[in-house]
Formats: C-alpha cells, structure tokens, sequence
C-alpha cells in the first residue's frame, strides 16, 4: 500500500522549538486527522510538508523513497496538495471556476496556447467525476466559501495530488455544506486520496476521520485508530495530564447588573447573542478559531453594522448605530488586530493614547498640546509603557508596549464595559502578565470585562465565568468548578452543550 | 512565529546597513526639495540675469497663487486617503460664475464672491455623496463629477467667454463690468507685494494652523492614515472625508475667483491644467522636510517649486510643452525619496 512518511522533523524559529522529532505516516485512501491545542504545531508540520517553510532536520518520503520538499512547487510536483483555511489568499477573483482550477497549469508552460473549450470541457468532467455542483463559468468572487473551497479541492485533484491537506475546511461551512464536503472527501478516499484533516470540531473527527494524531507541545502524543477512542478521551489527551482548573482569585463580584445584551445580532454569523455582565466581573468568552468570537464582540460595539438588538447599561436602553455611540455610552473595545485596528501605526504614543479622548484634551476645537502631554506621560508612567518620549512613533514600541497603548486610550475618564479581543496576542510573556493584571485591576475598581479568547490558561487564570461560542452561538455557561480546560474543550468542539446556573 | 524570527533577522540586517549611508539619505529625504529650489534659483540666476530681481519673484508669487490654492484644496481630499479630480473644473465653473453674476447680472462684490463658492461647496458635496454614500471609489466618481461641471459651464456659456460689454443674445450690450473691486483681488497690490500672493500666504498658513493645531485637523489625519482603527476609536470618520471633498470645492471656487478677477475674463475651461498643476504640488508637499504625508506647507513649496521652474525656462525660451517633460521629472525626483523612505521606515 501506498504510503507518505513524515520523518523526524525538527523545526524552530529562533529560540523556540516548534516541532520536536515528529513522525507520521499518512495511507493511501485514509482520512488522517491532525489534531492538537492552538500552537501545538500543526499548522508549521503542514507548511513544511507543502513547501512554505524550510524543516531544519528529518525526511519526507513516499513509499520509502525520499522526497525533496523545499518550495511550494516541490510539494505539487511530488503530489502533495492543500486547501488552505484562508480560501481567498489562493484563488484569484476575476477569473472563472474553470480557469482557477487550471492556474497552475499556467506556470509550466507560459507560452503554451490553451483553447478555452477544451478547457471547459476538461473542468466539467473533472466536477462530473467529482460529484462538485459548480458552474466552471462562474466568476470565483460570485462564489461562496463552500464553492471557492470546491474549486481548490478540484484544482488539486486535477494535477492528480496523492496526498490532499485540509485545513479547517468545516469551520465557515453550514451543516448542508459539510455533507457535502465529507461526501466529496469520501469520494477521495476511493480514489485512494490520503487525506490529512485539520480540525478542532470532535463530532466531525469521529465522523469523518479513520486515524488520527495528537500533537502536543510540538510532539506527537498519540496516533490511533478513531474507533478505539472516545471524544472526552480525545480531548484529555489534547490537553494532557494537567486538567487545567481554575485559579482561584478572591474578589468579589457585586450582583448589581451593569449591562445586558439582547438579542444583539451578529450579522456574519446569522446568530442573537444574550449575555449579562455584572459591576466587577471578567467573564471569559471562549471559543476555536472561526467560532466568531471577533464577530460578536465587534457587533457588541455597534461596529459590523447598525446594530440590531438592545442594550441595556446603566438603567438606559441603548442601541449603537457605530462605535462612536458604543464610547459615549461607556464601552470601549481593544480590537484583535492590534496593528490593524487597535492603534494608528503612522502616529505618536501620545496622539494614540488621547485619541477617544481628544474633546477632552481641546477647547473650541483647538488642541492643549501640554494637556495632551502630561496625560500620555501619566498613562505612560501607570502602565509601564517602555518609551524614550510621548512623541515617539509608536511602530517604534513592541507589541506588548503597544498593547498596553491600545488599552491606555481608554482609560481616561468614566469608561464601565471593556471589550478585549484575543488582548495577548502576539506579546512576549512578561506582557501577557502586566496586561492581565491590568484587566484584573479595571475589574477590581468595578469595571465590567468581556474576555474574548481562544487561550484556555488565560481563561482560566483571569475568568470570574466562561461563556463558550460554538458555529456563532453561546453554548455553555462554566461557573465555579465546572471551569476547566476539558468543559471549554467539550463545548467549544461541539460536544454537549452544558448549562449550569449558578 | 515566522514573522517573530524574520523581525529579528531584518532588525540583524538594519543594523548592519552603515550610519553613514542612513545619514545621507535622511539628509536627501529631509532637505531634498529645498535643495532643488535652491539648485534651480542658482542656475536660473547665473544663465538669465533678469531672473533674481523682485519683481520677476512677485510675478512668480502671483502666477503660483492659483494654483497653490487649487494644491491646498487637492490637500485635503490626500489626507483623508482620497482624491479629487474635479477641482480643474470647479476652477472653471467659479470662474464663469462670478463673470456671469457681474456682468450678465450685475451683482456687486458680495454676490459674485458667494455665488462661486456656494457652487464649490456644492459640487464638495456631491462628491462626498457619491464617493461615502453610494460608495463608487473616489477617483472614478470625481472622474464623473469633473465631466458633469465641465459640461455644466460650457452649456451656460454656449462655449463663449464672459467679458466687458460683450454682446448679448439679444443684441444689446451686456449691462455689467468687472467692477474695480473685483478686479483687485487678482490684479491689486498692497505696498508693492501682489493682492494674490498676500492672500495665498495668508491661506497657505490658515491652513497649516487648522491642520496642526485643531482637533479636526488631527482627527483628518487619523481618517486618511487608517480608516478602520480612527473609527474603531470613535471618530466620525464619514463626517472628516465628507469635510474634506468640501473643503477641495471651496478652495477650487476661491482659485477660480483669483482667477477671474486675474485676467478680467469669465473664460471657459480656464481651470483644465489647474488640476494636473495642483496634484503635483501636493504629491511634491509629501517630500518637503520629510513629513512623508499631505501638509499645507510643502504643497506650498511644490507650488513654488513648479512656479519658479516654469517662470526659469520660459526666461530660458523652452517651449511650453518641452517644460511639461521637465515638470515629470521633477515630481519623480520629489516623490522617489518620500516613498523610498515610507518603504524603510512605516511598513516594518
């Protein structure tokens, strides 16, 4: 039987060991899940695998015979393909399904004449064969997701790939369209595709996958057969031995209501959203990647669209129409994409931080530049940003000091509900500590705090009560003791959904 | 974790690239346009030497009010990340207003002042509509908005000019004139200095002190430089673009004023090359002292710039067209050293 068999591969990135040793070997005609927490290092295994990263040691070879991957067109050429969880960064939108299907065709011989005709024709037999249900006429950009991943699994079933990575492939799909997918995946597996599935979603892995391997802190855990094992048993195993409980912190939370949600629509995920949040209290929002956490805290915000929904704070009713009606009212939002979103790259620490305050720091319209001054630099002083001056460019800072920027703009006056998206992202660990301790400290003086995040630990550690988000949805409410790594696990993958009231 | 590791690698590269190399470009990026100021004034004056006297730097003064005013207005829409291609023929139709209102209508000062600049005002609106609201990309409703007012001056002129005692449809005279008053804005001089050039000093530092020192100015900025994160942090981001394209009709119709009171004509498609001329003024602003962003200040030395290059060759007998290749490559040479450096500097 045809086989792929990853090696002993090593990789890091400077200091940092990502994959330690890993050895793996995929059959012809099986659907492999990879499994494993956030940084457990799939995703490196995969690049190195198709091409995109350099491995420092370790082999990849095919029915024993070496392969050397070194670039992406190596990967392609030995028969290795992938459907990346980005669809958009692979296909190009002004062409039709026919021609992305045949893209890469192009690089092989650019001065080749192609005959439209012949190519359509080849791309519906291709699709016929395939059971895809797609027009090859259609343009990529009036595609949806589902469709856009159909043309790159088509693409590479048409240069014949042997292996086939999917990345997450079900984590924008409705139900109907993941049938779809596992019927096409099933297809494949007939065809003696092997196939190497990525996901956190537990019903599917047992649904779709024959083995499986667990990574763990950059090693393999575990390889088996799916059968063998169960779902909780899965999941433990992801998380190992430790069954992260919650730290406990003593402060007290009042019972005094400062805002409620209701039926705020969250319009990219189709889904309501209820939630209440008591003076003083943090309650973590956890869920996996695409579980539309960003999503929800945008729409909290008033920042996706007009909202649709009800807000109550303070006794008032309150329904945002933009981010700027959210600030007035008292809430405030530190955005995911820090360097995107939550800063102005081009602009000093100092015009960061008095940003949402800027009224406050100008009269008729005219800015008090020493106001402006001495703010930043006592925000400054309180946060231990590491600055050589308020006007220095704040690209110039690192992450973790431009964090701190992203949250000190809020801190000037009266602001009650802060919205923090994924806040530790991207910065070093002594960071990780001031800025949660900064959001213990907001809590303390009875602040009320929405912790979005897809880092258990830091759930866990900072958490008065977790709500978790599956596909849009709050599906579990942890309270007390029921907060531990394998809960967050089993909700957040779709396991059974758990409502304790405390 | 790959960008972590790269960052540490390119941030090994930076260091190792000499002080000295950075030194010298940062001088180039910083002083650059002054220099080539200074480089033209110096080779104007040796090979011509009528060229540094006062009143050739007056003239040059006058003939770079317009379009300076024009490059304040194109300013603003560049801050705010967009862009105004319709300010040539708001010059245009400012210019056949007033004409019209003084002498078709015979209206005194106030009216032939308002009306132009109630029609740029309008005209910035509009584009704001269609570009915030209907959300068409700024260059192509602009496009569209430039061939609408163009259209509009030319059917209400008939194609004609508008000057003194021209006859009218009827066959009697047309009852106005361009009265003195007017006519100063563009032609009178106040202790020897142009009216016009005092007055673009005047607006040139107006706009500098808004931009600088007031909270719009700032909050125009943010605008331009990252929509998303400005309105993230609660700035009415629809409102400062809308302020922009308004501000970019108003300076149109104020050029078109100087204009028409300058040459004592209501002529049409007057302000056609104002609009290429002002572009280029701004785009060169981007580069003086190495701001590396839109300022009222460097617009006004690329005015200058392209005033004085102009006023140089045409001293020098180049043909008009053969400047235009001239007034290219300047603007490449302007621009070169901003975005080299925006390349080193902003994207990390």
């Amino acid at each position: 039987m045809n086989q792929l068999t990853i090696h002993n591969i090593s990789k890091s990135f400077g200091s940092t060991t990502v994959l330690k040793n890993v050895s793996l070997t995929i059959h012809a005609g099986e659907v492999h899940a990879l499994l494993g927490t956030n940084g457990a290092g799939k995703s490196t295994l995969m690049k190195i695998v198709c091409g995109d990263y350099e491995r420092d040691s370790g082999s990849i070879s095919y029915n024993g015979q070496p392969l050397s991957i070194r670039t992406p067109s190596d990967a392609k050429k030995a028969g290795i393909g992938i459907v990346v969880q980005e669809v958009d960064t692979a296909l190009f939108p002004a062409l039709s399904v026919a021609e992305n299907i045949w893209a890469d065709s192009l690089n092989q011989s650019p001065f080749k004449l192609y005959s439209s005709k012949k190519e359509r024709k080849k791309t519906k037999q291709l699709l016929a064969t395939l059971g895809i249900p797609l027009n090859p006429d259609k343009l990529a950009s009036d595609c949806t997701l589902s469709e856009k991943q159909l043309i790159l699994i088509a693409r590479a079933m048409a240069h014949d790939v042997q292996y086939l990575i999917l990345d997450e492939p079900t984590a924008p799909l409705s139900i109907e369209e993941t049938q779809l997918l596992f019927h096409l995946i099933n297809k494949l597996k007939k065809k003696g595709v092997g196939i190497i599935y990525i996901s956190h979603r537990m019903p599917e892995i047992e649904e779709i996958s024959d083995r499986f391997t667990i990574l763990r802190d950059g090693k393999v855990h575990l390889t088996t057969e799916t059968k063998a094992v169960s779902a909780d048993e899965i999941i433990t195993n992801m998380l190992g031995s430790a069954i992260g409980n919650k730290k406990e912190r003593k402060r007290q939370v009042s019972n005094h209501t400062l805002f409620r949600a209701e039926n705020v629509h969250v319009p990219e995920t189709g889904k309501n959203i209820n939630l209440e949040l008591n003076h003083g209290e943090i309650i973590g929002v956890a869920g996996l990647v695409g579980a539309g956490k960003s999503e929800t805290a945008l729409a909290l915000f008033g920042a996706s669209k007009p909202q649709k929904g009800k807000i109550h704070l303070h006794n008032r009713t309150y329904r945002f129409r933009s981010p700027s009606d959210a600030i007035d009212a008292g809430v405030c939002l530190i955005p995911e994409e820090r360097r995107k979103t939550g800063i102005l790259l081009d602009f000093s620490l100092s015009d960061n931080l008095t940003l949402p305050s800027l009224r406050r720091h100008s009269k008729n319209g005219l800015l008090n530049r020493k106001k402006e001054e001495n703010y930043a630099s006592n925000q400054i002083n309180q946060l231990g940003i590491k600055a050589s001056s308020t006007r220095q460019p704040i690209h110039h800072l690192s992450g973790g000091n431009q964090q701190k920027a992203a949250i000190g703009k809020w801190l000037d006056a009266d602001r009650n509900v802060f919205l923090f998206d994924e806040p530790t992202k991207g910065i070093d660990i002594k960071a990780k500590t001031e800025v949660l301790s900064l959001i213990k400290h907001l809590a303390d003086e009875g602040k009320g705090i929405l912790y979005f995040s897809s880092e258990i630990d830091e759930l866990l550690e900072i958490s008065d009560k977790i709500l978790v988000m599956y596909d849009g949805e709050i599906t579990a409410t942890l309270t007390g003791d029921n907060m531990n790594q394998s809960a967050i696990m089993q909700a957040a993958t779709g396991g059974t959904t758990i409502e304790i009231s405390s | 974790m790959k960008s972590a590791a790269e960052l540490a690698h390119t941030q090994k590269q930076n260091a190792l690239v000499t002080p000295f190399k950075n030194k010298i470009v940062h001088f180039f990026v910083k002083y650059g346009t002054l220099l080539v100021i200074l480089a033209l004034i110096v080779s104007f004056t040796l090979l011509n030497d009528r060229f540094l006297t006062y009143s050739n730097f007056a003239d040059i003064l006058r003939s770079i009010s317009i379009v300076t005013l024009v490059a304040l207005g194109v300013t603003f829409t560049l801050i705010v990340g967009g862009f105004d291609l319709s300010v040539g023929s708001t010059v245009s139709l400012a210019t056949i207003a007033s004409g019209a209102s003084l002498v078709w209508y015979r209206q005194e000062l106030l009216v032939a002042l308002l009306i132009p600049i109630l029609l740029g005002i309008v005209i910035g609106l509009i584009n704001a509509f269609i570009t915030i609201k209907i959300r068409i990309p700024d260059l192509l409703a602009t496009l569209a908005v430039m061939y609408i007012v163009n259209g509009i001056q030319l059917t209400y002129t008939k194609g004609f000019s508008i000057y003194n005692n021209m006859p009218m449809d009827d066959g009697t005279t047309a009852p106005g004139k361009f009265i003195p008053s007017f006519l100063f804005i563009g032609q009178g001089e106040i202790a020897g200095v142009p009216f016009p050039a005092i007055f673009m000093i005047f607006c040139v530092i107006l706009v500098h002190l808004f931009l600088t020192y007031t909270r719009a100015g700032r909050l125009l900025y943010m605008t331009g430089s990252n929509r998303e994160a400005a309105r993230l942090s609660g700035v009415a981001v629809q409102r400062y673009r809308t302020l922009a394209y308004v501000l970019s009709g108003l300076f149109a119709s104020i050029a078109g004023i100087v204009l028409a009171s300058r040459i004592g004509t209501g002529q049409v498609s007057a302000g056609a090359p104002l609009l290429m001329d002002g572009v280029a003024a701004a785009l060169i602003g981007y580069s003086v002292l190495g701001a590396g962003k839109p300022n009222a200040l460097g617009t006004f030395v690329g005015a200058v710039l392209i005033g004085i290059l102009l006023n140089g060759l045409t001293m020098l007998n180049v043909p008009y067209y053969a400047q235009d290749i001239i007034k290219g490559t300047i603007l490449i040479g302007a621009l070169a050293f901003t975005f080299y450096q925006n390349k080193r500097e902003i994207k990390m």
